[in-house]
């Protein structure tokens, strides 16, 4: 399951940042998640709860998600449109020519200690 | 007294990090590592298989099996003259550079130059996770369709080679190499695009020949 990687790679993270700082607990976590980022919440939250079991460094540390929107833009009438709601033709001229300004996001944006 | 400390930090910088680092290493070792990348059952055992057979007595070649789907095994592969090591991923979608490093430690890569490593059968996941692999390929097989690169941009984006594989079956099947070559370049235009049949042994030069140009 992806989620499950995912949480690892987070908790590694945080542990390096807790070595370097000589951390002893973390109390929470916020992420930074964008809705098209091919993770989702609900698992993340499971994987988070067991994963976190093992890591007395981060007994009982509370997870929040903060969701990033998914915008597009188009190349070629060069507007923005709803990634979730479009994909990747643009709604305005359908065009293809279109990238994700953002939305695919995983970032570890704080933690409280 | 609790404090918040501000990191914004992309989850995946650590193992960033540690894959340059095993790049770096495994090439002063003399080691070229490839990160073979496909769905399940799209051939990558197959072509591995039929690669190590043709450039055995030239190459010493390396398999790192971490596809849970695999038919042949890690067992299978070292009977045809290569190291092979079959990692267990515990249920994980994708290998990341610390499991790579592991799988390789586990192995005696003497008189190796050429590692595979055959990644999770999964398009999505191993995508955003840099292994330490010299080149990243993708395998596409005929039967998957042509319009595969219309639903998974970022594999197809990231990969320095696509082999589209089973090109026996093409009469079967409504693809267009020409097509799917189109879709790609249009989102990779570098990338190298080898199409072959390990079952019949066209198209195997060229792929042969890339992996051999990459050897010191
Ligand atoms: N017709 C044909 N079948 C192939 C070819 N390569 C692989 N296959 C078949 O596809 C199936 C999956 O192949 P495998 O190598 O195990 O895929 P993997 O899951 O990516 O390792 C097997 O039944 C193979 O015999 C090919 O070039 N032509
Ligand atoms: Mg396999
Ligand atoms: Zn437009």
């Amino acid at each position: 399951m992806h989620e499950l990687g995912v949480v690892f790679h987070v908790i590694d993270n945080i542990k390096e940042v807790a070595e370097e700082q000589g951390i002893t607990h973390v109390e929470a976590v916020t992420l930074r998640l964008g809705t098209v980022s091919s993770v989702i919440p609900e698992y993340l939250e499971d994987c988070w709860k067991w994963a976190i079991g093992r890591e007395p460094l981060m007994t009982d540390c509370r997870l929040a998600i903060e969701p990033v929107e998914a915008i597009t833009y188009c190349e070629d009438c060069q507007t923005e449109y709803d990634t979730i709601a479009h994909g990747r033709t643009c709604p305005n001229c359908g065009s293809e020519h279109t990238y994700l300004l953002q939305g695919n996001e995983f970032v570890i944006k704080d933690i409280t200690v | 007294m609790a404090r918040v400390i501000e990191l914004n930090k992309s989850i995946t910088d650590s193992n960033d990090r540690d894959a340059q680092q095993l790049r770096e290493e495994l090439r002063r070792r003399g080691l070229f590592l490839i990160n073979l990348m496909s769905s399940p059952g799209s051939g990558k055992t197959t072509l591995l298989s039929r690669t190590i057979t043709d450039l055995k007595d030239d190459v010493g070649i390396a398999v790192l099996e971490a596809d849970i789907e695999s038919d042949v095994d890690a067992a299978h592969i070292e009977s045809l003259g290569a190291v092979a090591l079959q990692v267990h991923t515990d249920g994980m979608c994708h290998m990341d550079a610390g499991m790579t490093r592991r799988g390789l430690e586990g192995m005696d890569l003497t008189d190796i130059q050429l590692a595979f490593l055959e990644n999770v059968g999964n398009l999505i996941c191993p995508a955003e996770y840099d292994t330490g692999a010299h080149a990243n390929v993708m395998l596409l097989s005929v039967p998957e369709g042509d319009d595969k690169p219309l639903k998974y941009p970022l594999m197809f984006s990231m990969v320095d080679a696509l082999v589209i594989t089973k090109t026996d079956t093409l009469e079967y099947f409504d693809f267009s190499i020409e097509k799917c070559a189109e879709r790609v370049r249009r989102l990779n235009p570098g990338v190298q695009i080898f199409p072959v049949s390990a079952e019949t042994g066209e198209g195997m030069d060229a792929w042969e020949n890339w992996l051999k140009s990459h050897l010191e």
